[in-house]
């Protein structure tokens, strides 16, 4: 049951970044572009999926999950250096190529060079931090 | 109408799969963490929920390939060199900050999180100065 909720969620969430253009890297480009030629139409996927839980979270968290028996949420709350330092590094490689984790894993069914290339290099720089954290 | 219609109904799909995640599991649907914590993580530890969203991403972009291929007409961005640049800070980045687009942004704020709320405005910005940097060059 729990992976289905996760194969179901997963479809949904893929069809949105898909519908919402993000999976597009030109649309990224032109959202982040403010000083030239603003394409503020990606403000409205982020703005509707805000909203969407703005509602929903709100009723969930009162409740436990369904098939849990607790929520289980960030656990820190500091705003330290590595979130402002990790946060600036994902911000400049998004800007860069225009992709970021979700629409770069959707773009594996293009089966283009650049969207695989990108994604073995994400894993790459996940493998890193992982043994830059762990020496 | 494409420009608010399509992202506005996409950003709502996004929007109720993060919350049938956080329902069902109780969990934030981030796919930066999703994705390190089980493809990149010890199988006996991971959980199995994990590989199926991300195959669920897979087969929702398959579905909308099969059904508009039109809206994956579109280039890719920068050479080689430069994606394989751009790979590895989204990568480690997202690892060193704890999430994403999906997990700081659209999980994030609606919990009105402090960490979300300045990752989010960080990589904003971080994005918006990359790309004005880059039609300079």
């Amino acid at each position: 049951m729990k992976n289905l909720i996760g194969l179901i969620s997963g479809i949904v969430f893929g069809i949105g970044l898909v519908i919402s253009r993000m999976i597009n890297p030109n649309k990224v480009e032109g959202f982040l572009d403010i000083f030239r030629d603003w394409d503020y139409s990606l403000a409205f996927v982020m703005g509707g999926a805000v909203l969407v839980n703005l509602i929903l979270f709100k009723v969930i968290l009162n409740k436990k999950p369904v098939l849990e028996d607790k929520h289980s949420l960030p656990t820190k709350f500091k705003v330290d250096k590595k979130l402002i330092s990790g946060s600036a590094l994902f911000g400049i490689g998004w800007g860069l190529v225009g992709i970021c984790p979700g629409p770069g894993i959707v773009n594996l069914v293009t089966l283009n060079y650049n969207a695989v290339v990108f994604i073995v290099s994400m894993v790459v720089g996940m493998v890193i931090y992982k043994g830059a954290v762990k020496s | 109408m494409d420009m608010i219609t399509m992202p506005l109904s996409g950003g709502i799909l996004i929007g109720v799969s993060s919350s049938i995640v956080l329902f069902g599991l109780g969990r934030i649907a981030g796919v930066s963490g999703v994705f390190a914590t089980s493809f990149l993580a010890n199988p006996k530890l991971a959980e199995k929920w994990k590989y199926f969203f991300i195959a669920g991403l897979l087969l929702g972009g398959l579905i909308m390939k099969t059904i508009s291929p039109q809206l994956f007409e579109y280039n890719f961005i920068g050479s080689i060199p430069l994606t394989i640049v751009a790979g590895l800070l989204v990568g480690f980045g997202t690892r060193l900050g704890s999430g994403c687009t999906s997990g700081h942004g659209v999980c994030g704020l609606p919990r009105k999180s402090a960490r979300s709320i300045v990752a989010t405005v960080t990589f904003i910005i971080f994005g918006i100065i990359t790309v004005y940097l880059k039609g300079l060059v």
